[in-house]
């Protein structure tokens, strides 16, 4: 029997809020849902990171930006390229580069692994940035969307929004699902334990960096999935995208939700994206839309000076005063 | 000739990234904060040297003025924010300093606009001298090495062998017990915060008649600071020394080899020094 608890029913909720938003019809609003649910799957990535085995990755920009061009490099110019193909690919290639980064970067801890994910990250930069190899500064056209089709079959056309928004969305369930799942097996618990008292899960006999490397490649190829989408989404890839300020922009998608928790950090990313839409805004904030860094910059600055524990915190404390209400009996 | 003029151009580089990451490695060994925002304070130096060299017409006066206003605005963000994040997580004073350069940034921009600015050499030192028929050397360049040099010397100096100095080895060591022995630590941690921006901000400002002023400049040096830094070792000024000479080698040898790839050279370094002593070269593991 599947118990149906305020957390569950709260999920299930956003869920069916998720699927029926399209419903609002304009366009506009359907693209920056994706957008939204792109970046859900972004921070979801770091947040196993940082929220769950205790790795402050500044770098997470590498593997989202690594993908996107994967699939600017391997798209035919003027045919779309095969979902089927190229997503496997462009992941595996974000993976294969968060392995070889994690091999070194994960020999340090605390501060000495913040720099140093930074700035591998920024290395990548400076090779797309500075050669040729994906069209230096300016960046490359993704002219077609990739195709989704099952033998001549096609469930989905990627080029229309509300089918692409759709698409977004099931990717999403799929990554929540899966890290929900290797949270709760042995592995996530290691993960866990590796985060509380690393010392300890060494002397009971754990290989840690193994763990550590492993949760390192999987949310390098999350982050590659999300960074697929998003190539897919913009038609367009430039350095920006592997940018460090992309990697401190995820970072704080995660802490704004309240990390150590999955659904935080999709709120954290609807929260964030939200905010960056109405900041930028000329209709809303007139002549300051342009300068929408100052506010952001400063409510990162308050946020994380005033609540460490994001919107996610916020939203365990009314769950735990609905709990305790609800088992308290009335008098 | 040729490799006379990349060593010389190496060395100044080198010296220049000392400047910056002594500061931050220093304000990372004694209070643990890293501290993202201190390249912008390299911005600020530099676009207060090209804003008041304009309105002064005279660079001498600019740079000893545009300090001071820097090392004001260094005690200014101790006393008001970093002091917060003294026992707080990486994690937020990462997030908290990323969100200072958002803001020192869009400041940037709303009060200089998004161009590229020249600083123009003092007349006494701009010419160059004539090494071959075809080469020749800026003197302004072997001005900042000098410069540089003196300030070095100065920081070693004051570290090793002043009272002041002997306060702040014995903080970077063992932050409590300073404090227990008398070590007024709320104004020693303000001042090493302020001194260390005031430094990134002399640096931004000595360099900017050689680099120009652009967006993001901070950000772009910043980074390889932070390289430095980790392979000196947190905490270290010798390992700052060696390692910023080793970095700025690393950066003009990949210049002169593949121009393409130099940036790439500086974090091969990085890699290699991890694979040998990730705790950094100067440091005990």
């Amino acid at each position: 029997m599947v118990l149906i608890t305020p957390s569950r029913s709260l999920l299930l909720i956003a869920l069916v809020l998720l699927a029926l938003f399209p419903l609002t019809g304009s366009t506009f609003y359907i693209q920056l849902g994706a957008k939204i649910l792109i970046m859900a799957i972004f921070a979801l990535s770091l947040d196993l990171l940082v929220g769950h085995t205790g790795l402050v990755s500044f770098g997470h920009a590498a593997y989202f930006g690594l993908a996107a061009y994967a699939l600017a490099l391997i798209s035919p110019k003027y045919e779309p390229a095969n979902v089927w193909m190229t997503l496997p690919l462009s992941m595996a290639i974000a993976a294969f580069a968060a392995l070889v980064i994690g091999f070194f970067v994960l020999r340090t801890t605390g501060v000495y692994f913040i720099m140093v994910t930074l700035a591998f990250a920024q290395m990548l930069y400076s090779v797309f940035h500075d050669t040729q190899l994906g069209g230096g500064s300016d960046g490359i056209y993704i002219y077609v969307r990739p195709e989704l089709t099952i033998a001549g079959f096609k469930p989905l056309d990627l080029e229309s929004p509300l089918q692409f928004y759709y698409f977004v969305l099931i990717l999403l369930i799929l990554v929540y699902g899966f890290l929900k799942r290797i949270l709760q097996a042995p592995f996530g618990r290691a993960l866990a334990g590796i985060r509380l008292n690393e010392q300890r899960m060494r002397s009971i006999g754990f290989p840690i960096f193994g763990y550590k490397l492993g949760a390192f490649v999987i949310a390098g190829a999350l982050a590659g999935l999300a960074g697929y989408l998003a190539a897919c989404q913009f038609g367009f890839v430039n350095p920006d995208i592997l940018a460090w300020q992309q990697s401190g922009t995820v970072l704080m998608m995660v802490i704004l939700g309240g990390m150590g928790r999955l659904h935080g950090a999709v709120l954290g990313a609807l929260a964030y994206v939200l905010l960056q839409e109405i900041l930028s805004a000329p209709a809303i904030v007139g002549v300051f839309a342009k300068h929408w860094q100052l506010p952001m910059g400063s409510l990162i600055v308050i946020i994380a000076l005033v609540f460490p524990r994001g919107i996610g915190g916020i939203f365990d404390v009314a769950l735990r005063r609905y709990r305790t209400a609800v088992q308290t009996p009335t008098q | 000739m040729f490799y006379l003029i990349q060593l010389l151009n190496a060395l100044q580089y080198g010296l220049l990234l000392f400047l910056l990451s002594s500061g931050l490695t220093l304000i990372f060994g004694i209070m643990g904060v890293i501290n993202l925002a201190h390249g912008s304070f390299y911005m600020i130096g530099a676009y207060l040297a090209y804003w008041l060299a304009k309105l002064t017409g005279n660079l001498w006066l600019a740079i000893p003025i545009g300090v001071v206003i820097t090392l004001g605005i260094g005690g200014l963000l101790e006393t008001t924010i970093i002091r917060r994040l003294y026992r707080r997580d990486h994690l937020y004073q990462v997030l908290i300093t990323f969100g200072l350069i958002l803001i020192f940034e869009e400041l940037r921009s709303i009060l200089f606009g998004n161009d590229v600015h020249g600083v123009t050499i003092p007349a006494a030192l701009n010419y160059s001298i004539p090494l071959t028929d075809t080469l020749s050397y800026p003197v302004y360049r072997l001005f900042v090495t000098g410069v540089c040099l003196v300030i070095a010397a100065l920081l070693y100096w004051v570290i090793y062998n002043t009272r002041i100095g002997m306060m702040i080895r014995a903080g970077n060591s063992n932050r409590e017990m300073a404090a227990a022995l008398g070590v007024n630590v709320p104004l020693l941690f303000a001042w090493v915060f302020a001194v260390g921006t005031a430094l990134a901000g002399f640096a931004g400002a000595i360099a900017a008649p050689i680099s120009s002023v652009f967006p993001g400049m901070g950000n772009q040096i910043l980074i390889i600071c932070f390289v430095v830094v980790v392979i000196g070792g947190i905490g270290s000024i010798n390992g700052a020394m060696i390692a910023s000479v080793a970095i700025g080698l690393a950066d003009t040898l990949g210049k002169v080899i593949a121009a393409e790839y130099s940036a790439i050279a500086v974090y091969l370094v990085m890699a290699l020094i991890l694979l040998w002593r990730p705790q950094g070269i100067a440091n005990r593991a």
